[in-house]
């Protein structure tokens, strides 16, 4: 029963999984090589590698590379499926006792808490992207010689595009895309 | 939500493919996936106000999980309940599934090929763009509320987060117990 233990697997590590992305790594690394072998290190590398460019979490990433391994597309849907599992059962049951208790004290108190807390958390990310984009880092670099320019007038046409509204979300991600292709044909 | 959102045929064609395109172009995963939800449900359709938003989006970092997914879970319930959750969910999980079977076969290709880089560097820029925008935006809405304590727990975490590499998990734990114990106030919803 390939299938049964994928989703276990992969279940296991969506319940555990908790603070964010990479924390689900060493927990997807404990299942996939050291407990079911299905993947060696090097291999395991090269999902986080594929993670890193393509979108959406590591943990989908690395149950639809595990599966598709395994058992073929069925396994990879069975993964990713396992993975989720968890999150959904967990998120429907707090939207409902939110929408029964939001208002008693403590738990409004909770959510007064935790709701400027995020726009920190995104004011973070939103700082640790900049510079990925701009000079391939996380933190603020030294100096600032190796900064990407076709980069920076991208991400700052992309900016005021979005602000004035005159692309939608998806539509700028696309031609940011695009541009920077340009770009690089134009400076070149 | 006041009055009952009218969940048809089309509200969930616009919810699945809105979810489904930013879930694909996202490169970088987890949280940036967020704010560009936030684009798309708040700004652009108004489906949600901002701070229901912050209260699910805060919710869904706090519960096990990647926060894209639960973040997808939570607002879909809260749009158009189970059927919301189910649409929201698919559409978030299908673009790295599907991306991943194909790029898995073009391993090679894809880590090589200059051009796909500039490509994904590029929309890697843009998501970066939209991102500075949406925190901008909630920044600009919490000064001008001129309240000093959601401000304090907003530069506290920023600053743990992002220059003391603080596991984020504790930094959410120790934000929901001051405001736990310190903000049950209604002036700071």
């Amino acid at each position: 029963m390939i299938y049964w233990l994928l989703f276990c697997s992969f279940c296991w590590v969506g319940v555990f999984c908790v603070g964010g992305g990479y924390a689900s790594v060493p927990l997807i690394q404990h299942q996939v090589i050291e407990l079911h072998h299905w993947l060696t290190m090097p291999e395991f590398l090269d999902v986080f590698a594929i993670s890193q460019m393509t979108p959406g979490p590591i943990g989908i990433n690395a149950a639809t590379f595990v599966g598709t391994k395994i058992a073929g597309l069925g396994g990879a849907i069975v993964a990713t499926l396992g993975f989720v599992t968890p999150s959904f059962i967990i998120m429907i049951g707090l939207a409902k006792l939110l929408t029964k208790y939001g208002d008693v004290g403590a738990i409004r108190g909770i959510l007064n808490g935790l709701r400027p807390a995020v726009i920190g958390l995104i004011a973070s990310a939103g700082v640790m992207f900049f510079t990925l984009a701009i000079w391939n880092t996380q933190k603020i670099p030294n100096s600032l010689a190796s900064t990407d320019l076709s980069g920076l007038l991208v991400l700052t046409l992309a900016f005021i595009a979005v602000k004035k509204k005159i692309f939608g979300v998806i539509q700028t991600l696309i031609a940011a895309g695009i541009l920077n292709l340009a770009l690089a044909f134009i400076i070149k | 939500m006041e009055q009952k959102m009218i969940c048809d045929k089309d509200f969930y064609w616009k919810l699945f493919k809105s979810t489904f395109l930013i879930s694909a172009f996202t490169v970088g995963g987890g949280f940036v996936i967020v704010p560009l939800l936030k684009a798309k449900f708040v700004d652009e359709y108004h489906w949600l106000d901002d701070k229901e938003t912050l209260t699910m989006v805060s919710v869904a970092q706090s519960a096990p999980g990647v926060v894209a997914v639960n973040s997808a879970i939570i607002m879909g319930y809260k749009m158009a309940g189970m059927s919301g959750a189910f649409c929201a969910t698919l559409a978030t999980v299908l673009p790295p599934l599907i991306i991943l079977t194909i790029v898995s076969y073009f391993y090679s290709f894809f880590a090589t090929n200059h051009y796909v880089q500039l490509v994904l560097k590029g929309m890697q820029c843009g998501a970066t763009a939209l991102i500075l925008q949406v925190m901008y935006d909630l920044l600009k809405k919490q000064w001008k509320k001129r309240v000093a304590f959601p401000i304090v727990i907003t530069i506290g975490t920023f600053l743990a987060n992002y220059f003391f590499n603080f596991n984020m998990m504790y930094i959410v734990l120790v934000d929901a117990l001051i405001g736990l114990f310190l903000l049950q106030d209604k002036k700071y919803d």
